[in-house]
């Protein structure tokens, strides 16, 4: 699918946090209308790796391009331009909670697209409808919801302006295997339906194995293997083969005292 | 060496100082540079001068009452030494539209607005939000930052207005209550003695104080950071910042005016 030019390509990014270094030299391309699921242990860096994509984390060293055009350091301006082509869930959820559960979903819309209040609010409905929430949820504040609703309201509001480019961070994380199911249905959906790049981010290897068109692994801070989603448990990659069976022993040390 | 190393904490700290008053410059510089582009938040400038000046009128109408009341209490004492007790009105009239009125009303301001912008701001901060705020393609300058901002510069005047009356009110019960004064003379006195700029002065001030107050609460709610101990942090940096801003304006802005 990387025929032509990749619609993001990441070269020897690198970010520290002090002296936590996170990324350190990491590669990527996504192709156009590609869904990439990155994996990788906790804390290794896969939130991280998302938000400096999006500007809201500045890397120290390297290359972003989307559509072939250099991002890391344009203008306030043109990111709020380029950005109106995106779409991202949060790890957390990140709901605006002084506002209703429907204004959350509409919030692109109204703010970043100029859709009148009215017919914002219909297409958030039909969205909150799509990740199984009803029009009561629609009403009620994002204090008053729980965990898994969270995260599908997040959800609905990463879709909701059609973006070109989704991010999703742990989509399925909190919910039962059910509802598991259908979010991953959807995302599949909106890839393949509307042309969407996808790059999600997922501990759930059922899930990422329903999503993605092709696997990353982090590790220490790069890309050590990638490729299609049908190769992984052919990688020959020990440190990929200890993850996607959740092995205690393997390359990968855990820092935590053994009982 | 414990000369040198005293050098050293003062450099560090007025190091310090000068990168934090350019963060502020930053700070300020980008929300109004930034404002001028559609889209513009109406809804939110209402929403924040209902927020800041109708809400707050009973404690600044309370501190305003006490005010003017305990001033007319200590005129009478002070004034009484020169037998001058009739020049109370002036007194509370003059100090309550050119001093007490603004710098109270900015007080109690800093307390319960500066408070909870910095707590709501911090919240959205150290949850994501302001970052999912970029990420849906709205700046957080122009929509939380700059219509507080303009909220306090618009809506102190008109609560010290407010706070003016009620101030002057206070005096006025007092001095007829307990002094026994002439009702319709003390209305007559203030009256004839306030000029123009003792109000005009008091509102120019009010508007800074205003600013202060809500640029100290979304400065250190935007640059909190540490979870909710970071949100406290703030929320007491920004009540604490304000306030001490508001009485060093005082000083200069009344220099300044009084042209010393
Ligand atoms: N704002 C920040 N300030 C300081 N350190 C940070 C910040 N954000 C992330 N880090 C550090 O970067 C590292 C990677 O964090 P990140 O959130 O990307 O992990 P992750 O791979 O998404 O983990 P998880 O699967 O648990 O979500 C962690 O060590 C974290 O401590
Ligand atoms: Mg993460």
């Amino acid at each position: 699918m990387t025929n032509g030019q990749p619609k993001i390509r990441i070269r020897n990014l690198h970010k520290s946090f002090g002296s936590n270094q996170v990324l350190r030299g990491l590669n990527l391309d996504i192709g156009v209308g590609e869904s990439v699921v990155v994996i990788g242990g906790s804390g290794s860096g896969k939130s991280v790796l998302l938000k400096c994509i999006l500007g809201l984390v500045t890397p120290e060293e390297g290359s972003i391009q989307i559509d072939g055009k250099e991002v890391v350091h344009i203008s306030e301006r043109d990111r709020e331009e380029l950005l109106k082509q995106f779409g991202m869930l949060f790890q957390s959820g990140a709901l605006f909670d002084s506002l209703k559960v429907w204004e959350n979903v509409a919030f692109g819309l109204i703010q970043a697209h100029g859709m009148p209040r009215k017919q914002a609010k219909g297409v958030a409905l039909e969205m909150l409808a799509s990740v199984g929430l009803d029009a009561r949820v629609a009403e009620m504040a994002p204090a008053e919801l729980s965990g898994g609703m969270r995260k599908r309201v997040g959800l609905a509001r990463a879709i909701a302006t059609s973006p070109k480019v989704i991010f999703f961070d742990e989509p399925t994380t909190g919910l039962d295997p059910i509802m598991g199911s259908i979010i991953d249905r959807l995302i599949v959906h909106s890839v393949k339906q509307m042309q969407v790049t996808a790059l999600s981010i997922t501990h759930d290897m059922a899930s990422a194995r329903r999503i993605a068109d092709r696997v990353a692994m982090l590790y220490n801070g790069e890309i050590i293997w990638d490729g299609p989603v049908a190769e992984i448990d052919n990688a020959d990659n020990p440190h990929v083969d200890q993850f996607i069976h959740g092995k205690a022993e393997g390359p990968i040390q855990m820092q935590v005292r053994k009982p | 060496m414990a000369a040198l190393d005293a050098l050293a904490l003062l450099g560090r700290t007025f190091l310090k100082f000068l990168e934090a008053t350019g963060r502020l410059a930053v700070f300020v510089w980008n929300a109004f540079s930034r404002a001028w582009r559609p889209p513009f938040y109406f809804r939110a400038v209402g929403q924040q001068m209902i927020d800041i000046g109708y809400y707050s009128l009973p404690i600044v109408g309370l501190t305003a009452i006490f005010a003017g009341m305990v001033l007319a209490l200590q005129s009478n004492i002070g004034l009484a030494r020169f037998e001058a007790e009739t020049q109370i009105p002036e007194i509370v009239a003059f100090s309550i539209t050119r001093e007490l009125g603004p710098v109270l009303a900015g007080l109690m301001v800093a307390g319960r607005i500066g408070a909870s912008m910095a707590a709501e701001i911090g919240t959205m901060r150290v949850t994501e939000q302001i970052d999912a705020l970029v990420t849906l393609a709205t700046d957080p300058f122009r929509y939380l930052v700059f219509p507080r901002l303009l909220a306090g510069l618009i809506t102190l005047p008109l609560l010290v207005l407010v706070a003016d009356v009620i101030g002057i009110f206070g005096g006025f019960v007092v001095s007829v209550q307990t002094f026994g004064f002439n009702p319709a003379n003390f209305i007559n006195k203030v009256w004839d003695y306030l000029v123009w700029d003792d109000i005009f002065d008091g509102l120019v001030k009010s508007s800074v104080f205003g600013f202060i107050v809500t640029l100290m609460g979304c400065y250190q709610g935007y640059y909190s950071r540490g979870g909710a101990e970071g949100v406290g942090r703030a929320t007491t940096n920004a009540v604490v910042s304000a306030s001490i801003l508001i009485l060093v304006a005082d000083y200069f802005l009344s220099a300044l005016m009084f042209g010393v």
